[in-house]
């Protein structure tokens, strides 16, 4: 195994209420075990996910983010996953420039049906970020500001 | 320039507008001028030095007024203002536009079509320093890639001259003043400032017309309009828009297509 | 005072001692195609040929951003962490212009005139400023019309004036400096009685200082506070390049049960920093912030603080995306 054997990485999942909150919730009571390395906050939808929340979980100490909602055409709301798609094609442009580590986003469409490809989609997802390793290069500017002094380097 | 001159003084004279907006000499090289009567057009002048985006303020109704005004406008300019005609922040019936064409005359515009049909003669090319500088940052691997924009960051101090220079910024409230809950952080920091960049290009996304007047503005020289201009030019193919030729057809983040790429999606 | 001679070789020797005794040095670093300071470990990082570095050296001892206490909840408990003015590092700064040493008065002026700021007072104990006179300036430049020059010792500690053989005199100015000194107290040796003033730029004065005053005490509704803003953009970059400019922001940064309180630049300039929570803005257009931009440098301060706001660095006029020429417009309102 990896030298990351005892890391346990830190993902944040940001789900929509009506397909991949309720598929997870189907994992649970199909009895399906998956990674217990994520933490689920529920959104109305994918459309209303800010992007800047994904940041602000690196920030707060993730190593992980997970983004997932309605399939196309089944969005509750009707486009809000159109819309989702479309700001993350632009946002994983804007990451990659800025040198983020857009590896570390994991976008996905799971259905209210799907509760074993949540599981998967987890499972998975851990294992790409214990291969990563924790997000230190991140979390280490997240709070610089003591460090920082007058034009200080780190 | 004689006859731009001449045209404006014409125009404030008569009555036809009641400012034009206009470029006279300064210190170092050419700002703004309010031109408010035909005496002062005696200051105006127009040449390839003439990079300020003017458009920035035609948002502004307390400067413009509620009069008809004329704005003198070279290509990145007239870009800027046709993206503002796009987004439904400009009134035709309440702007003449004026620009020097290549052969040294004079030309006028009053409607979104008549600048698009001139403006799309003129192809958006990366200029050298743009050229440069982002065959750099192409050049880089993402590690790299983060160092050199947070050395970068670290250096920005909030003062948000990129802001205020841009003429698509023109929100009443800006998100960075949101602060319930605080969203991005006032305070300069390198993450603080890396977050409002950030924002500021999603912000921009197939709207940012590669006029330059960020990275122009940065008192302490961070190339911020790359940001904008790489996306303009990264999500042109990905959205079907021509970069610095905006069309009214939606913008980019406004809309979307049933066959958006989505292979980055499991 | 005392007045030395310190030659090439000496000024390197002293530099080194400057750095081996663990004080933290700014200098003027030539990065980016900017000169700015930033900490430096050798004389060789240190940049030549510039007439000014875009910021001033207030960040010394008004940093951008500061934490003035912190806090976390334990068991019920909050532990408050205040700010400890022991953790203020000794710090030297180098090749300071007269414009920016002479920031440090007006800047602890306002840091002091009702309440003492502890922060501030902490980081200025702590700076001690070796000052370079300027053998050069630009078109921006005007520290003579506000009672600076080229040559002027107000807030340095020690003041060199180069010579044509990479020697300097030295102008030893206070106890701070006199500590400097002793840090290799070889190198200074018996001033030759050269005259300093041989080697500053003759920059004129543009206007008078109490003309200006005379006309501002009359100028508050006059036109030409708009005339002179309308291509103003209003964002920050005049006041935060500025040596003098001290408008803050309070801002928290809690966390759940932890969190703290972050002091940082804020700008007059700014639609935003006088806005009311009804939505009143007492400041509500551009020209009411230049006007108070302005009157707070040149009326203002002097009136209440007995000093004027503004060094004659330039920075902003040369800082501003739209020209707005802080000589241009005070020499107009002179001749009004």
């Amino acid at each position: 195994m990896s030298s990351n054997t005892d890391f346990e990485p830190k993902i944040i999942a940001f789900v929509c209420n009506w397909c991949t909150y309720a598929g997870a919730d189907l994992t649970g009571t199909s009895r399906l075990k998956y990674a217990t390395n994520v933490k689920i906050v529920r959104f109305p939808c994918t459309g209303r996910i800010d992007f800047l929340l994904l940041l602000k979980s690196f920030a707060q100490g993730a190593d992980g983010v997970i983004v997932s909602g309605c399939h196309p055409n089944d969005c509750h709301y009707t486009s809000g996953n159109f819309h989702a798609r479309r700001r993350w094609i632009a946002f994983r442009s804007v990451l990659d420039l800025m040198g983020v580590d857009i590896r570390r986003i994991q976008y996905s469409w799971v259905s209210a049906a799907e509760g074993s490809k949540w599981a998967d989609l987890v499972n998975n997802t851990v294992a790409d970020i214990r291969a990563l390793g924790p997000y230190a290069e991140y979390q280490k500017v997240a709070d610089y500001l003591e460090k920082e002094g007058y034009n200080e380097e780190a | 320039m004689k006859k731009l001159r001449e045209r404006a003084a014409e125009l404030l004279s008569q009555g036809v507008v009641s400012l034009v907006l206009g470029y006279e000499e300064g210190t170092k090289r050419p700002r703004p001028l309010f031109c408010r009567n035909s005496v002062n057009a005696e200051k105006l002048i127009f040449d390839s030095r003439c990079i300020h985006n003017l458009a920035v303020y035609i948002t502004k109704k307390e400067l413009v007024g509620k009069e008809r005004f004329a704005v003198t406008a070279p290509i990145s300019t007239l870009r800027s203002i046709m993206q503002l005609f796009v987004e439904n922040q400009l009134n035709e019936e309440k702007l003449l536009v004026l620009t020097v064409d290549l052969n040294g005359e004079l030309r006028e515009f009053t409607t979104f079509d008549e600048i698009a049909a001139y403006v799309a003669q003129f192809e958006l090319k990366r200029g050298e320093r743009e050229q440069e500088l982002l065959s750099k940052i192409e050049g880089m691997t993402r590690e790299e890639r983060w160092k050199f924009w947070m050395e970068e960051m670290s250096h920005c101090f909030k003062c948000y001259a990129c802001r205020s220079a841009c003429p698509l910024c023109y929100c009443s409230k800006c998100v960075v003043e949101v602060n319930r809950p605080q969203w991005i952080n006032p305070w300069p920091a390198p993450l603080a400032n890396m977050e409002w960049h950030i924002n500021r290009a999603m912000h921009m996304v197939g709207r940012c017309t590669a006029c330059g007047a960020c990275g122009d503005a940065c008192p302490i020289g961070i190339p911020i309009d790359l940001i904008t201009r790489k996306m303009m030019e990264d999500m042109a193919p990905e959205f079907g828009y021509i970069p610095g030729q905006p069309a009214k057809q939606g913008n980019a983040l406004s809309t979307w297509k049933l066959d958006d790429r989505e292979q980055f999606i499991r | 005072m005392e007045t030395k001679y310190i030659s090439q070789s000496g000024i390197e020797q002293w530099f080194d001692a400057i750095v081996t005794s663990g004080k933290r040095v700014f200098a003027p670093v030539n990065s980016r195609g900017q000169v700015d300071f930033k900490p430096v470990k050798k004389l060789s990082e240190v940049a030549d040929e510039y007439i000014q570095t875009t910021q001033s050296i207030k960040a010394s001892v008004y940093p951008k951003a500061e934490v003035l206490f912190s806090y976390e909840k334990v068991n019920g408990k909050v532990n408050l962490t205040d700010f400890d003015p022991e953790s203020v590092p000794e710090t030297v700064l180098w090749k300071v212009h007269p414009c920016d040493a002479a920031g440090f008065k007006p800047l602890s002026a306002i840091f002091n005139w009702d309440t003492t700021d502890k922060l501030h007072n902490a980081h200025l104990a702590k700076t001690s400023v070796i000052s370079f006179s300027c053998s050069a300036a630009d078109e921006s430049c005007f520290c003579t019309s506000v009672n600076g020059s080229p040559g002027n010792t107000a807030g340095s500690d020690i003041q060199l004036t180069m010579l044509p053989d990479g020697g300097a005199i030295v102008e030893i100015l206070s106890p701070k400096g006199e500590a400097l000194v002793a840090l290799s107290p070889s190198v200074f040796v018996a001033d030759k009685g050269e005259k300093k003033e041989k080697y500053l730029v003759d920059l004129p004065v543009r206007f008078n200082l109490e003309e200006v005053n005379a006309k501002l005490n009359k100028a508050f509704n006059s036109t030409v506070w708009k005339e002179q803003s309308e291509r103003c953009l209003g964002c920050g970059a005049c006041a935060f390049v500025c040596p003098t400019c001290a408008c803050f922001d309070i801002q928290e940064d809690a966390h759940g049960s932890k969190g703290r309180r972050i002091r940082c630049w804020d700008a007059c300039g700014f639609a935003l920093f006088t806005l009311h929570t009804s939505g009143h803005n007492p400041r509500e257009h551009q020209s009411q912030r230049w006007r108070q931009r302005i009157l707070h440098k040149f009326f203002y301060m002097p009136e209440r603080l007995s000093v004027v706001g503004c060094t004659g660095c330039g920075r902003c006029s040369r800082a501003c995306p739209v020209d707005m020429n802080i000589l241009e417009h005070i020499t107009s309102i002179a001749k009004q």
